[in-house]
């Protein structure tokens, strides 16, 4: 099965309907499928819940589609650094339910490997327990949270070959092998897809039994916080 | 003289041994990493990150090497990678000696507030809730009092929970206290900084 689709919107071909659970990787701006995000936004989809750690910037990420209010609901750790979410989110257009960033993690890595829920210390005793299942472990108290099963997962990484073996680069793998794995399709985009046999087997991150359908692009990946220190003189 | 920022940082440093791997939280607990010294110390960062370095120089900036705020950084020759699932998964499995975070409020059974205020701008816990839960050992660092003066060290939280009874110890401007059975009690004060001027500062009930 050939894998390779030559634009993220023909990737997208098919997989796409109003009011799907789409999984997205990324943090912050960091490594999020920026070409599959914006031929989302191409094509319209309406109703969306995203499980992604953030929603982006205004006009950069997830931003994009909720300036055309495609997104009914976001599943995220957290979404500072975008205003356009904060005035949908206040008047009541925009649903969001918080997860702790590694319960979202945790759900997504569940999902994909077929657990419906887990226990976790995580957030126990705040409002997160609320309306969850507690039990006691060995004289500590749990909650459960349920893994995520997606409809759709798209991710970005740095390399792939044409089986969809993926390679991510630095801290930019952070949520995308997780959401990659929790989806019923995944689509992956990639800045550079590569002649088979050329990744080193031992050091694939991802394995392509995960990814569905595969894109190679030419990525913005802009940073939100250039932070930056002096050279120090001799 | 109560402690500033930087003494503050220096002093949360000195919790830190040899060998540990730690999670820095944003603001005052970012100055400790100036602070280590000589001790072998592997910061984490929650993104998926063992091995966190300094800011890199201007132009090295790499998109793909961020920080948990977000921020540009560097890679050190001990660095190592993982997704977040595997990063959350050595915080909520102990393997993360300590966490020193920042707070806005915490109470004497170690109750800790430090992600939301009720009729503010929300954004989101992050992996704060993970991270106390977590990690061996939770050190908050902040100022011992609010902007109007009022004590930060309380007998309840009034604020939404980051975790219950997950504070070990607090670091602020006037000195340590450590979270024991009914309530705090005082390790050290701020040079200068009398055991009655902290008592007076507080509202927990100090044994």
């Amino acid at each position: 099965m050939k894998k390779i689709y030559d634009t993220a919107s023909s990737a997208l071909d098919g997989v796409l309907q109003d009011g799907m659970l789409i999984a997205a990787g990324g943090f912050g701006l960091c490594g999020i499928p920026e070409l599959l995000l914006q031929a989302i936004k191409d094509a319209g989809t309406k109703d969306l819940t995203f499980a992604s750690n953030n929603a982006g910037v205004d006009d950069f990420g997830i931003g994009i589609l909720l300036q055309t209010r495609q997104v009914k609901k976001m599943i995220s750790s957290y979404v500072g650094e975008n205003a356009e979410f904060m005035r949908q989110y206040l008047s009541g257009e925009l649903e969001l339910e918080f997860n702790p960033q590694g319960t979202l993690a945790e759900r997504m890595r569940a999902g994909g490997c077929g657990i419906p829920g887990f226990y976790t210390k995580t957030g126990v005793g705040t409002v997160i327990a609320e309306g969850k299942e507690h039990k006691d472990f060995d004289g500590e108290t749990y909650i459960l949270e349920r893994g995520i099963f997606a409809d759709l997962s798209i991710v970005k990484a740095w390399k792939a070959d044409e089986t969809g073996n993926l390679v991510f680069r630095k801290t930019a793998r952070n949520f995308n092998p997780p959401a990659a794995m929790c989806g019923k399709v995944c689509v992956a985009e990639v800045e550079e897809i590569v002649p088979l046999g050329s990744l080193d087997p031992d050091s694939i991150h991802l394995p392509g039994i995960y990814v569905h359908r595969l894109i190679q692009g030419t990525h913005e990946k802009r940073i939100e916080q250039r932070t930056v220190r002096k050279k120090e003189t001799a | 003289m109560p402690w500033d920022r930087n003494q503050m940082a220096a002093r949360a440093a000195e919790e830190l041994e040899d060998g540990m791997y730690v999670n820095l939280g944003i603001g005052i607990p970012t100055l400790v990493a100036n602070y280590v010294g000589d001790k072998d110390i592997t910061l984490q960062s929650e993104n998926g990150m063992l091995g966190m370095g300094p800011f890199p120089l201007e132009g090295e900036e790499d998109a793909d090497l961020i920080n948990a705020g977000k921020q540009t950084i560097t890679e050190l020759r001990r660095t190592s990678y993982f997704d977040s699932a595997q990063s959350f998964g050595m915080i909520r499995g102990g393997k993360i000696a300590a966490a020193i975070l920042g707070a806005m409020e915490v109470a004497e059974n170690g109750d800790l507030a430090n992600w939301m205020i009720p009729g503010k701008l929300v954004k989101g816990m992050g992996g704060a809730m993970d991270l106390v839960a977590g990690v061996g050992r939770v050190i908050v660092v902040m100022d011992h009092t609010n902007k109007h003066g009022d004590s930060k060290l309380l007998t309840e939280c009034t604020l939404p929970l980051t975790g219950q009874g997950v504070v070990d110890r607090i670091i602020t401007n006037l000195g340590v206290l450590d979270v024991v059975d009914g309530g705090l009690k005082i390790v050290e004060t701020a040079e200068g900084v009398t055991e009655a001027e902290l008592r007076d500062a507080t509202e927990a009930t100090i044994v």
